[in-house]
């Protein structure tokens, strides 16, 4: 059996040696990145830390400025044909690989195609099924010459839409989106995205990747835009324990963390002011009430235990960061959707006038004291989950509601959700893909597999597929916000909170502007000393 | 000897084989899958995953493409980390791993009998007193807890050392050493202070002092050798422990090892890692056995190779 072979176990002493004389420099950032990245391919990646490192060397057709709003990346110009059908992109002359090879429309080209090989199984393909045909492609339901992506000349690309689609632009700022060097690719094969093959578009090149330690990128020279970058070198490092996290930022090892542990939320406000920043972010916490159960698909019920629901103390006080209470389904500060959050009418009632109103109606149910509605409430081991969950039971308690608490680890309880295996109300989160309402709204959809609670009401399936034919925006946002006012007075789920962005950040970094997507490019930041 | 060493290895075959087999039901029978996560995959795009990783074909036939793999010194791909096959990432953890497990153990081992021939010779007194004292600290509080205080006392406040990290830079070690190394040299120096007691009070000792040979020759000549067996005994689990065991170290310090592999692969279902790993562990611990058992001989001549 040959575990090491003896060169790797060269080459890595030989990288321990060499990283030996790299001292952080001036210019050089250090961000704590949170996990492991999974990969550095654009087509196997799923996660926000790994989005970090991958935004930093690739850029696909559009990417986002300080405020993470979609702006011209790697094309020049593009034009929208006047059905919103078809979108065509010219690249930018002096787009170009880190080796010097240029970007041409056949590196996008062959991007999307191998995005939507079935083979490739790539887990966020989903994002790009606005392109015409590449839903039926990725199911090896159609052969890929079918694919609305059309190369016109080297610096030309167009795509063919399904339907006019707003957020369109937003999704290719997604990693989904972004270019591969096809030359580097076909000559590596899946090795290609070693530190010792890499090639980027981006602001920044991969020079080192240590498993489980860090991952080290240095300015590109061939970036378009290289002589705006400031900050010469980037430390990604990834660690689980954010809590160690947190000491090696008071050691002054890291510039950025990522993430810091609720629990230290008063700490870092007293001792470290401004540098702790908590910011609302496109993303709900909620819980799903299974309505294949027959006590759940009483409208009243599901009312009466979002009704008893104090939102007001759990960002406050279980979270202690300050998570802003959700009633509505569609995060505030939606792109396209200018609603306030939704609230039903009974927010506005003091908390015991809500309470006795919820009773009345579980009563009315037929639940009593003597006769208690026994549900289960589902969470996936964590702190925060438990400390809500256990909230929750307590303020059910007065309805005659006896809940069980039941946790599992994140892989079991999802498998469990999606196969609508859970006897009462189940704990899920969703941070949205693109900034558009139909993210989250497509949730609520009957025919989805990510309806956990199995909400089933045609009449909002109906406006969902009504808002997808129309190209007005504004138009389109009614029909949307239609949709959610439906869902919620049905009560199809028990939206809790929406999320917010936990970052700490050095007084040493300039240019972090916090925003709804939480996405930071490094090229917009700079160190003073 | 050799002979010896050789029926050993052959017995052990059968152990590692039998490990992995279980390892490979157990991980099976646990719910959920590794490509279960808060974000369903599509049913089309979740078959495609299943088909690349053969996780579509029968139980039998993915044992035996396993089994196959790993005769051929194949440990398969991670279903996690897509970039690196399961022997690349321990290629790149081991070494690191060993490094820090070899350095504690020797560190621990040299620091533990010290103490427990200090603490045996003066039995009773304040130096044995003290010694009681530290190495209770080492073996009951927990190293999660001992490594954050380090880290926040030494990292944070005094800033004499880095709080984590690995760079080349050897200070960076000293933290995590000391976590690792502590509840291990307790131990040692609490079996090394009970056998040497024992050692000192024999018939043998009494006849030397007798003879009027000094402390310190009775000490080198007569006490240690023997005294050392019940130790030597744990230091073959010892070690084990300290190069498997090192997975809070690794995590809090941010340290690239294979420790941290263990614990998330089995809760991400990693199959090929959690198998990849447990093999190492499995190999690890057999051969220290192995070698415990033979230096055993060399200290204790009644044992004898049969």
């Amino acid at each position: 059996m040959k575990f090491v072979p003896l060169a790797k176990f060269a080459a890595v002493t030989a990288a321990l040696a060499i990283s030996f004389s790299v001292a952080a420099g001036a210019q050089t950032l250090r961000t704590f990145n949170g996990g492991e990245p999974a990969s550095l391919d654009p087509h196997r990646v799923s996660g926000d830390w790994e989005n970090r490192i991958v935004g930093d060397y690739l850029e696909g057709l559009m990417t986002e400025d300080v405020n993470a709003t979609p702006i011209l990346g790697q094309a020049a110009s593009y034009t929208i044909s006047d059905d919103g059908l078809v979108y065509t992109f010219v690249i930018r002359d002096d787009a170009m690989w880190s080796d010097g090879t240029p970007v041409t429309a056949g590196d996008f080209d062959y991007a999307f195609r191998r995005l939507f090989e079935p083979a490739r199984a790539a887990d966020y393909a989903y994002l790009q099924y606005p392109i015409k045909n590449s839903e039926a492609i990725n199911a090896g339901e159609m052969p890929m010459d079918q694919l609305g992506v059309r190369v016109i000349d080297d610096k030309t690309i167009e795509f063919t839409l399904e339907q006019p689609t707003p957020y369109f632009l937003d999704a290719l700022t997604h990693y989904t989106s972004y270019p591969v060097p096809r030359h580097v690719v076909e000559a590596f094969g899946d090795a290609w995205i070693q530190p010792a093959n890499i090639v980027g578009n981006g602001p920044y090149s991969i020079v080192e990747w240590i498993p489980n330690s860090y991952i080290r990128s240095v300015r590109s020279d061939t970036y378009y835009a290289a002589a705006d970058v400031q900050i010469a070198e980037v430390y990604y490092y990834s660690l689980d324990d954010i809590t160690a996290a947190l000491q090696r930022y008071r050691a002054g090892e890291f510039d950025i963390l990522t993430d810091f542990p609720t629990d230290q939320y008063q700490l870092l406000q007293n001792q470290y002011p401004g540098q702790a920043r908590v910011a609302p972010f496109l993303g709900i916490y909620y819980y799903v009430m299974n309505q294949n159960m027959p006590e759940l698909q009483d409208v009243n019920v599901r009312q009466a235990l979002s009704m008893a629901v104090n939102r007001d103390i759990i960002g406050p006080q279980i979270l202690g960061t300050g998570e802003l209470p959700a009633y509505g389904w569609v995060p505030p500060g939606t792109a396209n959707y200018p609603f306030p959050g939704f609230e039903p009418d009974w927010v506005a009632l003091p908390y015991e006038e809500r309470v006795a109103q919820a009773t009345a109606l579980m009563e009315a149910a037929g639940y009593t004291a003597q006769n208690p509605l026994n549900i289960q409430l589902r969470y996936n081991t964590n702190d925060n989950h438990q400390r809500i969950a256990v909230a929750i039971a307590a303020m059910w308690e007065p309805l005659h509601v006896n809940v069980t608490l039941f946790n599992s680890e994140v892989a079991v309880h999802y498998d469990a959700l999606q196969a609508n295996d859970f006897n009462g109300v189940g704990r899920a989160g969703w941070l949205m893909d693109y900034n558009d309402a139909i993210n989250t709204l497509e949730l609520l959809r009957s025919d989805i597999i990510y309806n956990y609670g199995r909400y089933n009401n045609p009449e909002f399936d109906a406006l969902l597929r009504q808002s997808a034919t129309i190209t007005d925006q504004a138009a389109r946002g009614e029909i949307l916000r239609q949709a959610e006012v439906l869902a919620m007075e049905n009560y199809a789920a028990l939206p809790l909170y929406y999320y917010v962005s936990k970052n700490v950040v050095s007084p040493r970094v300039q240019g972090f502007v916090d925003n709804a997507k939480d996405i930071h490019r490094t090229r917009w930041l700079s160190l003073t000393n | 000897m050799l002979r010896y060493a050789f029926r050993r290895i052959l017995a052990a075959l059968p152990i590692a084989l039998i490990a992995v087999t279980l390892c490979f039901i157990v991980m099976r029978l646990a719910p959920g899958g590794p490509f279960d996560g808060e974000r369903p995959l599509p049913p089309a795009v979740a078959a495609n995953v299943r088909a690349y990783y053969n996780l579509d074909k029968s139980l039998i036939e993915q044992y035996f493409i396993y089994v196959g793999g790993v005769l051929r010194g194949d440990l398969g791909p991670s279903m996690t980390f897509y970039d690196f096959s399961v022997s690349d990432l321990l290629g790149f953890g081991i070494p690191f791993t060993f490094m820090l497990g070899f350095s504690a153990f020797v560190i621990a081992t040299i620091i533990g009998l010290i103490a427990g021939v200090i603490a045996a010779v003066n039995q009773n007194r304040w130096p044995d007193y003290l010694l009681v004292l530290i190495v209770m600290v080492g073996v009951v509080v927990p190293n999660f807890l001992v490594g954050h205080i380090l880290q926040l006392v030494f990292g944070v406040y005094l800033q004499w050392l880095p709080a984590g990290g690995w760079n080349g830079n050897i200070s960076q070690l000293v933290l995590p050493i000391t976590v690792l190394a502590w509840p291990h040299a307790a131990r040692i120096s609490r079996l090394m202070r009970g056998s040497m007691i024992e050692v000192l009070g024999a018939n043998y000792i009494r006849t030397a002092r007798a003879k009027g040979i000094g402390q310190r020759l009775i000490l080198a000549r007569h006490a240690i050798k023997p005294a050392l067996i019940p130790v030597v005994s744990y230091l073959g689990p010892g070690l084990s422990y300290l190069l498997t065991g090192s997975i809070v170290v690794e995590n809090i310090f941010g340290l690239p090892g294979i420790g941290r592999y263990f614990v998330n692969a089995a809760l991400n279902r990693d199959y090929g890692l959690v198998l990849g790993t447990t093999i190492l562990y499995v190999v690890v611990i057999l051969v220290l056995n192995l070698l415990v058992d033979l230096v055993y001989a060399w200290l204790d001549p009644k044992v004898r190779y049969s």
